[in-house]
């Protein structure tokens, strides 16, 4: 079962090393995503289900996809369709696929073979994470919740743009 | 039951800080330098999640969800930097930005 964690590990390894190199920005993503995944599969070893989840949910889905949608709002250019047609070539997603293939059959072997707990660490589940989170912890839930709040608030007020004003009768129109 | 020794997986972690690190010093781009620093994160928390398991306590993965909710906060915010330097600058270069012309 060891075996596993270091084959997940290789991956995780390699997929980062892909992510620093790369010249595309969505071909690093793309390897992003899987590194973020092959991580969740070192938690899911290392007896973590519930942050196994989260990670896949939060950092492979919402984190890049938030990337993704800022890179597709700055290449808003005549030269974009040429270069999603560029992107588009079938040799670059043969890593990823060949990558998360592995992990595939890896978690598939995990998730099947003698039970749940996997490489001698004892499964903490989402129950008792919970409770310590709701429990001892919960002036950081709070803490956490001032942040997402400030976060918010600080993302809407950077990302605001001053609208260009053509003619002094349209700005009442405009707004 | 043979175990994952807990140094592989603290140097899984540290390997992938670096390599974190390493994408933040070199790369000029300036959303390349904000993925670098998900993945040091992302380390950071591989490494609660390790300290975690080998106690067999919750308290590693409370600290992950931590840094989680960080890390979202962050991206959101730089996220809403990049787009602003961009329609100031026109380039995703770092360097055009390095003087704040305050």
């Amino acid at each position: 079962m060891e075996v596993t964690f270091y084959i997940a590990s290789a991956v995780a390894v390699y997929a980062t090393i892909m992510v620093i190199t790369r010249h595309n920005l969505i071909h690093a993503l793309l390897y992003l995503v899987l590194s973020f995944m092959a991580v969740a599969v070192v938690f899911y070893i290392l007896g973590a289900p519930f942050i196994a989840a989260l990670e896949v949910i939060m950092y492979a889905g919402a984190i890049v996809v938030l990337i993704i949608f800022v890179i597709m709002m700055l290449n808003l250019k005549a030269e974009a369709v040429e270069q999603e047609r560029k992107w588009l070539s079938r040799g670059i997603f043969i890593g990823p696929a060949v990558l998360s293939l592995i992990l595939l059959v890896e978690l598939l072997y995990v998730v099947t073979a003698s039970g749940v707990s996997s490489s001698g660490y004892p499964m903490v589940d989402a129950k008792a994470v919970g409770m310590s989170l709701y429990g001892p912890y919960v002036i950081g839930v709070e803490l956490s919740g001032i942040l997402l709040m400030s976060g918010i608030v600080g993302a809407y007020h950077l990302g605001r743009q001053k609208k260009k004003i053509v003619h002094r009768f349209l700005e009442k129109a405009e707004e | 039951m043979d175990d994952v020794p807990i140094e592989s997986g603290l140097v899984l972690a540290s390997i992938l800080f670096i390599l974190g690190m390493i994408g933040v010093l070199t790369r000029r781009n300036i959303i390349f330098m904000l993925i670098s620093v998900e993945i040091m994160l992302n380390a950071a928390g591989l490494a609660f999640i390790v300290a975690g398991a080998k106690w067999a306590q919750a308290d590693g993965q409370v600290m992950f969800i931590f840094i989680l909710t960080m890390a979202a906060a962050e991206v959101s915010v730089g996220l809403a930097l990049i787009l602003q330097i961009y329609h100031q600058l026109k380039t995703l270069d770092s360097d055009a930005a390095s003087k704040m012309n305050g």
